[in-house]
């Protein structure tokens, strides 16, 4: 088997005394999408921190592309191709959205006019074209969550984390944006996304990693752990597996 | 090109009010607000496009009129030389407060702080070291001539603080044009963001401190060259930090003409003030004061902003005239 895209080995992070991340591993195969998983507070956003170098980890490596990237500062990895988005969204407000989007197209494009060229079709790609001289902080929630998307991809990642980019999305919004990403994935961007929204991490996924408290309880395919006791468990609460199983029975 | 032709017409207008303006009174007015309008646009590029507000650019400014004050009185330097030293000397300033700053992490009015210490330190210093003249300060012999870079004439040195100027808005505009610029803005919006995006925020940040601290410096080296005397009061006093920031504020904080158009109003307002009620020690800053707190209140974007919002009111009510009766015309 080739070795995985990224590499995420035994790592551990504390908050002071709360061990927010408990010896998690977990492995993206280049071109494919997986998705992060777990119950809120598991942990999921503060190993993405980690894996962009928002965050130093207490323990733990993580590799990129072969190299042992761990510490490494996050503009640095940014260059290296790493993209991430943020949970909470931070757009530049004061810019209009082209602006916004030509903050990232300039790490690849030293000359404006190319960087602007790169800007615009990264903004129609991800279907904000009438939208590209808006304030940034005049978007709706769907609107941000593009523009998050399209900044992060115009540095031309070859690995992109997509923090909850469907939360707060409605069922037509999220049916538009879920092709999008499936394209990405198509020309060879490795995907890592955490996703709340179970049909689209069924559907988008080929490889499922569930965090809860800070391990790594679970993984295999979307059917496998959506069908596993442990992470039913995770979720709901303990025995609720079993509840869940004689209710099926009778 | 076309991206510098408003700024050339700008300045190629101020070119000719030296003949037309005979005042000497009138010409020094106008020289110490260019060169007030220098050290904000200093300012400007560090607080305006990299959101870095400092409180103590005097640090810049009087390190540019100290060292170019030394090295022709102590060393016998060539003034024009001493003139780019000074420069040179604010830059390096720049960069050594903007690489422990930075580094340290320090943000907003952690930077303010930490600004106007090393500025009234380096004022602490200047008025006790033997170097500077101590409390005396340091005066520069007066021996007319190019070469000395003192001129008898005031629109001589009107065209010189005005070229100054007008490099300095240059800068600004090339720097909002390029990446480096791009960048600086981003940081400004949003540092976390940024740096997801490659932008390596800190060593952004120390650029645009070693710019604004030449630039600033170079307002200092004519401040020398213009007075010939300058002590630590002067230097390094907070007046420089405060009409510094000021001037960008209220013209357009972030704008290519913002600091221009702030120091003509804010030294047209105070020597307005001036005329009016007499020579009452402090009534300028008073002033000073009102103008900020009412431009922050009515347009947070500075007089620039402000008309830019203003002028897309009236487009809009405009369009909506328009609408409105195209909308009546098919009822």
């Amino acid at each position: 088997m080739a070795e995985p895209l990224l590499a995420v080995d035994r790592i551990t992070h504390r908050f002071g005394g709360l061990v927010a991340v408990n010896c998690a591993s977990l492995s993206a195969m280049e071109g494919r999408i997986t998705a992060l998983i777990g119950p809120n507070g598991a942990g999921k956003t503060t190993l993405f921190s980690i894996i962009s170098g928002f965050l130093k980890a207490s323990e733990g490596t993580v590799r990129y592309a072969g190299k042992d990237i761990t510490g490494e500062p996050a503009h640095r990895l940014a260059r290296r191709g790493i993209a991430r988005t943020f949970q909470i969204v931070q757009p530049f407000a004061g810019l209009s959205v082209r602006e916004n989007i030509l903050v990232g197209a300039h790490l690849r494009h030293r000359a404006r006019n190319t960087a602007l060229a790169a800007a615009e079709q990264i903004g129609r790609g991800v279907g904000l074209s009438d939208l590209l001289d808006r304030p940034a902080d005049t978007l709706t929630v769907a609107g941000r969550k593009r523009l998050e998307l399209a900044r992060a991809l115009a540095i031309e990642p070859k690995l992109l984390l997509l923090d909850e980019v469907l939360a707060g999305l409605n069922p037509s919004e999220i049916r538009d944006i879920v092709p999008v990403i499936r394209g990405l994935c198509s020309r060879g961007t490795t995907i890592v996304m955490i996703e709340h929204v179970m049909q689209a991490v069924m559907s988008l996924a080929e490889h499922v990693f569930v965090l809860a408290e800070g391990s790594v309880i679970a993984q295999g395919t979307p059917a496998q752990v959506a069908a596993d006791p442990v992470v039913i468990e995770a979720y709901l609460g303990h025995g609720a597996a079993a509840k869940l199983g004689t209710s099926h029975g009778r | 090109m076309k991206t510098l032709a408003p700024i050339v017409a700008v300045i190629a207008v101020l070119a000719a009010v030296p003949f037309v303006v005979q005042s000497n009174a009138t010409l020094n007015f106008l020289v110490v607000s260019l060169m007030v309008a220098l050290a904000g646009q200093g300012w400007n590029i560090l607080g305006g496009y990299g959101g870095q507000y400092s409180f103590g650019h005097a640090a810049f400014f009087g390190t540019g009129a100290y060292v170019t004050c030394i090295l022709q009185v102590r060393y016998g330097v060539n003034a024009w030389v001493g003139f780019g030293a000074g420069i040179a000397a604010g830059a390096a300033l720049g960069g050594v407060i903007g690489a422990l700053a930075f580094r340290s992490g320090l943000r907003g009015s952690y930077f303010a702080l930490v600004t106007l210490a090393f500025a009234e330190v380096l004022r602490i210093i200047a008025s006790v070291a033997p170097i500077t003249g101590a409390g005396v300060g340091t005066l520069i012999k007066l021996d007319l001539g190019a070469q000395t870079f003192q001129f008898q004439s005031r629109a001589v040195f009107y065209w010189v603080i005005l070229g100054l100027v007008g490099v300095s808005l240059v800068i600004a505009r090339l720097i909002e044009r390029s990446r480096f610029g791009v960048w600086l803005i981003a940081v400004r919006e949003n540092e976390d963001a940024a740096e997801a995006l490659g932008v390596n925020a800190r060593s952004v940040k120390s650029v645009a401190m070693i710019i604004s601290g030449a630039v600033t410096a170079a307002a200092g080296c004519f401040y020398a060259q213009y007075f010939l005397f300058v002590d630590s009061g002067i230097a390094y006093g907070t007046w420089i930090s405060i009409e510094a920031l000021l001037t960008p504020i209220i013209g357009g904080v972030g704008t290519v003409f913002g600091p221009l158009l702030g120091a003509l109003v804010v030294k047209s307002l105070g020597e307005g003030a001036k005329l009016v009620t007499g020579d009452v020690p402090g009534l300028d800053l008073i002033l000073y004061g009102a103008v900020l707190v009412l431009v922050i209140w009515v347009a947070p974007g500075g007089l620039i902003g402000g008309l830019a919002q203003l002028r897309k009111r009236l487009m809009r009510g405009a369009t909506r005239a328009a609408a409105s009766t195209q909308g009546a015309g098919h009822g």
